[in-house]
């Protein structure tokens, strides 16, 4: 039971909306017929009732969120004072959230209108918090550039070779770099060798790995849905 | 510059200026404001999520579905929507996932992510199959000769990087093939493939970082322009 019906739920819910790709709509003729009416309900539906689950995916995380900073809070772990700004933060978005506070008029207007003090929080914590931490990346991804360079490996080089000629290619430094060239050499110049790069080799690496993860996805939905997947604990 | 910078007078971009600098104090290192600006965006952000996952999906697919009435409450106006009994099936399926909170029933949790992990099975085996293998292989296997216009004259240049893009390609899968040794024709294929993709992920890396430096830009604009007004 604990094993075997999470297999069965896989490969049945799976294999049906494999067929369903590749089956009949009410539109085809034989709209009556069963396996039609089955097909076309699990086109329209499963899509939704994914959806469903991705919410209480959310659920479950906020509730792990509360659960863990709690008992952070409660047994005085080092940095708990940090654990009750979660945890205020995270009721007080829910409860402005979910009673629709501030936007006219109450349950019946809509969270997203900019009066929302969801919107607010939305606009004045949420949005500049995300950008700068994802702005912070811009200096870490300069210091890995640093690491992958002082390897000295061929392929590291490389690939900094060609970040190099991509990044210079797209600033101005690199069109008046090019302009210096003379025409003979026009070939060379820096903006047009970008283009060559991402128009050639980037794109035979990025289609090999688009085929390869294709392969790979087929493979493993297969296996999986054969129930040869690793069904070991909470794996499935 | 602006001649005559004015500092904002707008509590949410002083609130918004007040949260950068203390996610750009980071950049000196770890530190308790740092750390309240961390903390406050887990909190911030897992709440907004599930607000914006309840009223945007549970709301109108599930619960206005299972209850027509409900639909009254956020529109006194709405038709009420036909009963779906077989709405219920995710909504338990839903609840069983609650249940990995309590340790003696999580096992129970294991049926709605089989629900999910097979309809990602499902649509994905279809999907990659049709855009990433099929469509790949047709665009990489193009004609062998690129016509540049009416005449019929050939344009050698794009008729080059037609075959190396081809030849780069057909490298970078001998890259991908784990199951023989790297020897002889296949090996020298698979060491020029990896520098494909390292060229490959060289242009993705650039763009990484063009990104980043772009979303910097415009943190630096709002608190030398929004904020101070100083541009």
């Amino acid at each position: 039971m604990k094993r075997l019906l999470p297999k069965v739920i896989t490969s049945g819910v799976g294999i049906l909306l494999i067929l369903t790709a590749f089956g009949a709509r009410p539109g085809d003729g034989g709209a009556g017929t069963w396996p039609v009416r089955v097909f076309d309900y699990v086109d329209r539906n499963f899509t939704v009732w994914f959806n469903i689950l991705a919410v209480f995916a959310f659920i479950l995380g906020g509730a792990s969120l509360l659960k863990g900073h709690m008992q952070r809070v409660m047994q005085r772990r080092p940095d708990w004072p940090y654990s009750v700004i979660t945890l205020v933060s995270f009721i007080a978005v829910l409860v402005i959230g979910l009673g629709k506070l501030g936007g006219p008029p109450g349950l019946q207007g809509e969270v997203t209108d900019p009066a929302a003090w969801l919107m607010v929080v939305f606009a004045a914590i949420y949005e500049p918090l995300m950008a700068t931490l994802f702005s912070l990346l811009a200096f870490f991804v300069a210091s890995a550039a640093y690491r992958a360079f002082r390897l000295r490996s061929r392929e590291a080089s490389v690939l900094l070779g060609a970040a190099f000629v991509v990044l210079l290619g797209r600033t101005p430094l690199g069109t008046w770099l090019s302009d210096l060239l003379p025409r003979g050499l026009s070939f060379l110049r820096i903006d047009t060798l970008s283009m060559w790069v991402m128009r050639v080799p980037n794109v035979a690496g990025q289609r090999a790995v688009l085929i390869g993860i294709a392969v790979g996805v087929a493979a493993l939905t297969l296996r999986i849905l054969a129930g040869r997947g690793s069904v070991e604990g909470d794996r499935i | 510059m602006n001649p005559e910078p004015a500092l904002s007078t707008s509590v949410e971009v002083w609130i918004g200026a007040a949260l950068s600098l203390m996610v750009l104090s980071f950049l000196w290192r770890d530190n308790p404001c740092y750390k309240v600006a961390e903390h406050l965006f887990v909190g911030v952000s897992a709440g907004y999520w599930m607000v914006m996952g309840f009223w945007s999906t549970l709301w109108p697919n599930a619960i206005v579905k299972l209850v027509p009435t409900a639909a009254r409450v956020t529109d006194p106006t709405a038709g009420l929507p036909a009963r779906e009994p077989l709405i219920v099936i995710p909504l338990v399926l839903g609840c069983l996932m609650l249940l990995r909170l309590w340790p003696r029933l999580a096992w129970l949790g294991r049926w709605p992510t089989a629900f999910a992990v097979g309809t990602t099975l499902g649509y994905n085996l279809v999907r990659y199959i049709r855009s990433d293998f099929l469509a790949q292989l047709h665009a990489a296997v193009a004609p062998g000769l690129v016509i540049a216009g009416a005449d019929g004259a050939v344009n050698w240049a794009a008729t080059v990087d037609q075959w190396v893009l081809l030849a780069g390609t057909a490298c970078a899968l001998a890259y991908f093939t784990y199951t023989r040794g790297g020897q002889g024709l296949r090996g020298g294929m698979a060491r020029t493939g990896l520098m494909v993709l390292m060229v490959a992920f060289g242009a993705s890396f650039a763009y990484a970082v063009m990104a980043r430096v772009a979303v910097l830009v415009s943190r630096l604009q709002f608190l030398l322009g929004d904020w101070l007004g100083l541009v």
